[in-house]
């Protein structure tokens, strides 16, 4: 099937892989920043929460609702922002939300299994599903500072 | 129906290097040409204002709007065109039956009562008239296949019932509801009923007269009609004592410095210039629909909905929502395969030149109900055929495929 080229490329293994087998799944007890968010167009939902101290992003957990691209998202996110620095953590969102329209971005950090998203900007639909999880981040860790 | 379908331009390409396969007619129905140059005539013969154009222009842009009046007034059988009020849409329709009914009729500890199935416009617009008075807002519990029964409706009307708001036709579960025998019950405990036509009036024959409706809501984008031009049926009677909701232009009879008059009916619910080529589209979309008529257009859906359910059925892990006899249901079959997410499915079909809708489609208390957050819906028209709905289930196992074995 020639479509499934396609769909390969937004697709890939690395984030079946994730959403089959979501990382950081649950939820951080204690004193820990809650930021829950929807995606009010299609239901998607992502209750995230996150351990920060002096500045940096300890520890975060992600429970929700959502289709292959969502949830993966939010599982390699997790684990990109781990031990980051709250301003690193934000950068990463912006180089994340780059890499959703198609524009260059940093090569500074090592993005793991997140560049395996990079398809995702030439389906526009999907775009917002990839971006709740990092949106839900931003908030979280903007507040705290 | 082949030639019916030549005539709707945008069918007619491909779609990701498919032939595309448009199953989204419940969110908007696809536009003929037939009203695309009603349109296009009005903006390049006709454009003027109406109602206060003494010049030719301004006379042939009134006849034209006027005229599409009486073709909405014949199509659901009102009685008069003084009945027939334009608005933006269903939206704006049941919105303004809320404020400018609602307000004045509905008091603390009165009830107004709707069904779990209702799309999200015939939901929070009683839920904020119920909040404003103290009022109590009220469900019809739904059965396991997504129907009402007239036990449930005899049990939830009381006395202190006032309003009835309830769809004709469910956007998401395709149930028809019984609303000719709601009305009547609603009619005994001396409530009004306001039906959501959003869903039936592009697919069936109504006749407000004999469903007895005190209100009745549609869009002209969802049969065929421009987007943005909607219409508000009510009873004369009560038109006639509710206050106008928009003020200005178009909708005064006589302005002084501290008191005003208002149109009589329709007008007066008609306040700033109106969407006139919208009208005029929905004229010609009425025209339209009329000469193949509602009940060929119903067959037609019902077929395709037997012909798919049978064949989606044979799909492992695929449940339809709603009642399983097609004879019970409009034209359109809400799903869900088992392991795939609706957003992922609807990509795939888009993939595969497919278009459905994916989501919650409006209808967030209802996917509680239904316990699932969100479906895929395959909505059909007239202009659909059995080869489309053999290509939604090739969509539907290759999906089924690529999510189940490949990873």
């Amino acid at each position: 099937m020639s479509f499934n080229n396609n769909l390969d490329q937004l697709y890939r293994s690395v984030i079946m892989d994730h959403y089959k087998k979501p990382r950081n799944k649950g939820s951080l007890d204690g004193d820990s920043v809650t930021i829950d968010m929807n995606n009010p167009t299609c239901g998607d939902r992502i209750h995230l929460t996150l351990k920060i101290n002096d500045g940096i992003v300890e520890d975060a957990k992600f429970d929700g609702e959502g289709c292959s691209i969502s949830m993966s998202s939010a599982s390699m996110m997790t684990e990109v922002i781990k031990g980051k620095k709250q301003e690193e953590a934000l950068e990463l969102a912006q180089i994340f939300s780059n890499m959703m329209l198609g524009q260059d971005y940093t090569d500074k950090y090592d993005l793991g299994d997140v560049e395996a998203l990079q398809g995702v900007s030439k389906f526009p639909a999907r775009i917002k599903c990839a971006t709740l999880a990092w949106k839900a981040m931003e908030k979280g860790v903007s507040e705290q500072k | 129906m082949n030639e019916i379908r030549k005539q709707f331009p945008v069918l007619n390409q491909e779609v990701n290097g498919h032939p595309l396969v448009y199953l989204d007619s419940a969110a908007t129905s696809q536009k003929p040409i037939q009203v695309l140059e009603a349109v296009k005539n009005y903006y390049e013969l006709d454009n003027s204002n109406v109602h206060r154009g003494v010049h030719t222009l301004g006379n042939r842009a009134t006849d034209s709007y006027e005229g599409a009046r009486e073709k909405i007034r014949k199509f659901i059988n009102a009685k008069s065109t003084q009945e027939i009020i334009y608005t933006r849409g269903t939206t704006t329709s049941l919105n303004t039956v809320a404020s400018a009914y609602g307000r004045m009729n509905v008091n603390e500890g009165d009830e107004i009562v709707i069904s779990y199935m209702e799309h999200h416009s015939n939901l929070i617009p009683w839920q904020q008239l119920a909040k404003e008075k103290g009022a109590v807002l009220k469900y019809f519990d739904l059965e396991e296949d997504g129907t009402i029964t007239m036990e449930t409706v005899r049990n939830t009307i009381t006395d202190k019932t006032k309003i009835v708001a309830i769809t004709m036709a469910s956007n998401v579960l395709g149930t028809i509801n019984p609303v000719k025998e709601i009305a009547e019950i609603a009619h005994s405990h001396g409530a009004i009923i306001v039906l959501d036509a959003a869903q039936s009036a592009p697919h069936m024959s109504i006749d407000v007269q004999d469903l007895d409706c005190d209100f009745l809501a549609f869009s002209g984008h969802k049969m065929c009609g421009p987007t943005g031009i909607g219409v508000l049926y009510g009873k004369q009677a009560l038109l006639e004592v509710m206050e106008p909701i928009e003020f200005g232009g178009e909708m005064i009879d006589f302005v002084g410095l501290y008191e005003s008059t208002w149109k009589e009916l329709p007008w007066k619910f008609e306040g700033g210039t109106p969407n006139i080529a919208g009208a005029i589209g929905l004229g010609a979309a009425i025209d339209f629909l009329t000469e193949i008529g509602m009940d060929k257009i119903a067959e037609h859906e019902h077929s395709l909905v037997e012909y798919a359910i049978q064949e989606m059925d044979k799909i492992e892990g695929l449940s339809i929502y709603g009642p399983r006899d097609p004879q019970k249901r409009c034209g359109l079959i809400t799903f869900n395969i088992d392991g795939v997410h609706p957003h992922d499915l609807a990509t795939v079909l888009d993939m595969n030149g497919i278009a459905v809708r994916a989501g919650h489609h409006c209808t967030q208390p209802l996917m509680k109900w239904l316990q699932c957050t969100a479906t895929a819906r395959a909505s059909f028209y007239m202009y659909n055929t059995k080869e489309d709905v053999d290509r939604l289930v090739e969509g539907l196992r290759i999906a089924k495929e690529y999510f189940n074995d490949v990873f």
